[in-house]
């Protein structure tokens, strides 16, 4: 094999691999970096056809409310990039429950449509999963 | 005295210590991350309702409004900019972070 052809090869030997990739997102926005730093691998990840999930767990389901107004704090607000996802191909996103409850907020209030899972439900989830990557 | 809080308290305890160590008469600014604390149907609703009985409770309405928590705020708590956030300080004998 010459070397110039091994890459190709290499790349073909990848197209056939689907992982199924997680984002655990579990910070609100604005007051770290985490919830955009996890956009932008979300969005990077989605150039490599892989079998993605987002979660929404704890405070990270603050990223998805609606109404975010950024200008007088001076930051971007990124919350429409989550409606972007779809076109993407990023269909699969996961809030868990209690989360949710605990924050005094409904699906109403999200930005994007989600399917909420239980614990127990969000503890199936995970542990089907290639790779889990946490913010 | 004027305490500043800046994390969820849902993320962390900072609040929970700020409202249990508070002197009756002081204020506590919830600031960042912080503003969460005065959202309606929040878990810790029911303990910012009975700590507003003693203590002055403010948030910085620029993080409301960033978060989109702006229209559930707990009916009572002050909102404040940053020329209101620079005043308290300044009306403070001592200020405290609870980072």
């Amino acid at each position: 094999m010459s070397e110039s052809t091994g890459g190709i090869e290499m790349e073909e030997d990848m197209s056939g691999t689907v992982k199924k990739f997680a984002f655990i997102n579990r910070k609100a926005p604005y007051g770290t970096i985490y919830a955009l730093e996890s956009l932008e691998v979300v969005l990077i990840s989605a150039a490599f056809d892989q079998d993605v999930s987002l979660v929404f767990a704890d405070d990270g389901v603050y990223q998805l409310k609606k109404g975010q107004a950024t200008k007088a704090v001076g930051m971007k607000n990124f919350s429409p990039t989550y409606r972007a996802l779809e076109g993407y191909d990023i269909e699969k996103l996961y809030v868990e429950k209690e989360s949710m409850e605990a924050r005094g907020l409904t699906t109403d209030d999200l930005i994007v449509d989600v399917e909420v899972l239980d614990a127990a439900a969000m503890a199936a989830l995970l542990e089907e999963q290639d790779v889990v990557l946490s913010f | 005295m004027l305490h500043i809080v800046n994390k969820s308290p849902l993320d962390r305890t900072a609040l929970d210590s700020a409202l249990r160590m508070a002197k009756p008469g002081s204020t506590i600014l919830l600031i960042e991350d912080g503003v969460y604390g005065v959202t309606k149907g929040n878990k810790i609703e029911g303990a910012i309702k009975e700590a507003m009985k003693t203590v002055s409770i403010s948030a910085l309405w620029p993080d409301l409004e960033a978060r989109g928590m702006q229209d559930t705020v707990i009916d009572g708590i002050k909102q404040v900019d940053y020329n209101g956030f620079v005043d308290l300080v300044a009306e403070s004998k001592s200020v405290m972070s609870w980072l």
